[in-house]
């Protein structure tokens, strides 16, 4: 009999052509899917040719998304997404995804059914690890790593040992994904997962919807985490069928897996969390926040910008503008969640509200464009990370929350709670 | 390989986004890169730093981002090897890929304080605190992952396979 194996455990065996993996075994895996976009594509591309082959293993399993500095924000942005365009139409990639059809990378993969449960996917883009709410192994790589997996379909890695977070209980008013992941990583660390697989249970994670599954893996790399992973329910399941574009094979931990931790959180614990410069571990209740005025606020990004997060952000903007002193950027990831933002009146509410809404991109997250900082100014953000330096200049300051807490806080011009608008 | 330089070194969760920040990453192009070499944690580096020297760093070394450009822009600005006590995952993989060395060594990092002279031997591990007079003892690289450094990095390491 093989040994118990965690559901990283078993993707990782199946595709390594092994009955059973171990933590710490270095494995050959055959990959699924493997990413790039704009920034990270580029280097992929120079390396690529170094390898010698002409043609990529399987141009239908390579996903090029020009999404960090695109629409294209200067010319040098220009040539690196040009670069990337001319690869993919000289190799014939399948999933390029041009502006007018692109979105941010992480909402647009899964929503278009590219990547499905039971996958093992490198991206090079740390936030990858979003597609194990899918049920799938999805990591980020470098460049180089990615050009090896554009060239061959394989990679090496080190089977991760797993640490399992079992969530359970009612969650309070205004708590979301967001506020369960700013938990954990306040309280495990920003390397409290290093080299780990992050698995998530519980019968909290098995109400949330996927866009808040979504949310919960994609930070699993800011507690450094190699994946976030969630099994596949009948959720996952509604999500996958007539999007998956493969079909999709389900797995799940055996009940006597082994873990390095086992965390029991009962959801009443968590309330609606910010994180504070310059960790996204520097965590703080809201409630103990409200004194931070901020200049701007961003809602969006591969974190929350999904329909769901939109639909919460305008309940919370209805019928209010933003404080006169905050600048509202919202920014649906894909041209699907923008369709269907439009359709369901959400611009109206944003636009009402004075916000900006903008075509999908990284833009700001990264202190791209589209929301950048100057010296001294100060955002809430519903992105990932709180660096120094992050949105624009190194004396900015980044908050991290919800987009509840995002649109309060626009409203407010002070970091808030939706329940303490009047 | 063997190098000696002067320690520069930092704290932990030095992430990547002030190893390079995002605003230089409409490029590739590692002179490029090299020039803004953590700016926003020390605007001052690249003006100190000498080609051979050492980088020193405490827990979770290359957080973030998985952006190539940050082996890239410090193997670019001179540093001739990185000692931490440990590095976030696709950093230490993105490093080994690039053929920028790295060594795990807590009691180093410890032992050693900004401006010593370090000399550093990747073959073996050894670490020497040449102003302090001590040595230390690094984590060797698995077999492995020493057969894709010694290949000369990831893609010549595919290369050779072809």
């Amino acid at each position: 009999m093989t040994r118990a194996m965690t559901i990283t455990e078993k993707i990782l065996a199946a595709h390594a052509g092994l009955d059973s993996v171990e933590p710490g075994q270095l494995v050959n895996c055959k990959l699924d899917i493997v990413l790039a976009n704009d920034v990270t594509a580029p280097i992929s591309i120079k390396e690529f040719a170094k390898i010698g082959v002409e043609k990529v293993w399987d141009p239908s399993r390579i996903a090029l998304v020009p999404d960090h500095y695109t629409p294209n924000k200067d010319i040098k942005s220009a040539e690196q997404a040009k670069m990337v365009r001319d690869f993919a139409r000289e190799q014939d990639i399948s999933h390029y995804y041009e502006i007018g059809c692109m979105g941010v990378e992480h909402a647009l993969l899964p929503e278009r059914g590219v990547v499905v449960a039971g996958d093992v996917i490198i991206g090079a883009d740390s936030h990858t690890c979003t597609y194990g709410a899918l049920g799938a192994f999805a990591t980020g790589v470098g460049s180089t790593d990615a050009a090896a997996g554009m060239a061959t379909g394989e990679a090496w890695f080190k089977v991760p040992a797993s640490i399992k977070f079992n969530v359970t209980g009612e969650l309070g008013p205004w708590v979301s994904g967001k506020d369960i992941i700013l938990h954990i990583i306040g309280m495990i660390g920003v390397d409290g997962a290093l080299y780990q697989s992050m698995e998530f249970t519980g019968d909290t994670i098995e109400r949330l919807g996927m866009d808040d599954r979504f949310t919960i893996c994609n930070m699993a790399i800011e507690a450094g985490g190699k994946n976030g992973i969630i099994a596949v329910d009948d959720t996952a399941r509604a999500y996958l069928t007539g999007r998956a574009e493969r079909e999709w094979v389900e797995y799940a931990s055996d009940a006597d897996a082994e873990y390095a931790a086992v965390y029991d959180i009962d959801a009443a614990d968590i309330v609606p969390t910010v994180a504070w410069p310059h960790l996204p571990s520097n965590t703080r209740p809201v409630a103990e926040s409200r004194e931070v005025v901020v200049d701007q606020v961003v809602i969006g990004s591969c974190t929350n910008g999904r329909i769901e997060d939109l639909r919460i952000a305008a309940k919370v903007l209805k019928g209010r503008t933003v404080h006169p002193g905050v600048r509202l950027i919202v920014i649906p990831a894909t041209q699907a969640i923008y369709r269907q933002a439009m359709n369901e009146g959400l611009f109206d509410i944003f636009l009402d509200a004075n916000a900006a809404v903008s075509t999908p991109t990284c833009g700001p997250c990264l202190g791209g464009h589209m929301g950048v900082l100057a010296a001294g100014e100060r955002a809430l953000a519903t992105t990932n990370r709180n660096f120094v330096g992050r949105m624009g200049d190194p004396k900015s300051e980044v908050y991290l929350g919800s987009p509840a807490v995002a649109a309060a806080t626009a409203v407010a011009g002070h970091i808030a709670l939706p329940d303490d608008l009047t | 390989m063997k190098f000696t330089g002067t320690a520069h070194r930092y704290g932990r969760d030095v992430d990547t986004d002030v190893i390079i920040p995002a605003r230089y990453l409409n490029t590739s192009d590692p002179v490029e890169l090299g020039k803004h070499c953590m700016e926003d944690l020390d605007a001052g580096f690249v003006g100190k730093v000498e080609a051979g020297d050492i980088l020193v760093a405490e827990e979770n070394f290359g957080c973030g981002s998985s952006r190539e450009h940050a082996p890239i822009s410090i193997k670019a600005a001179g540093v001739s090897v990185v000692i931490a006590k440990s590095f976030a995952r696709i950093f230490y993989r993105n490093a080994i890929n690039t053929g920028l060395p790295i060594m795990e060594a807590p009691d180093a990092v410890d032992g050693i304080s900004d401006g010593d002279k370090v000399t550093v031997d990747a073959d073996t591990g050894l670490i020497t605190n040449e102003t302090a007079g001590v040595s230390y003892q690094a984590q060797p690289f698995p077999p492995f992952i020493k057969d894709i450094i010694e290949g000369g990095g990831l893609v010549e390491s595919l290369k050779a396979k072809a």
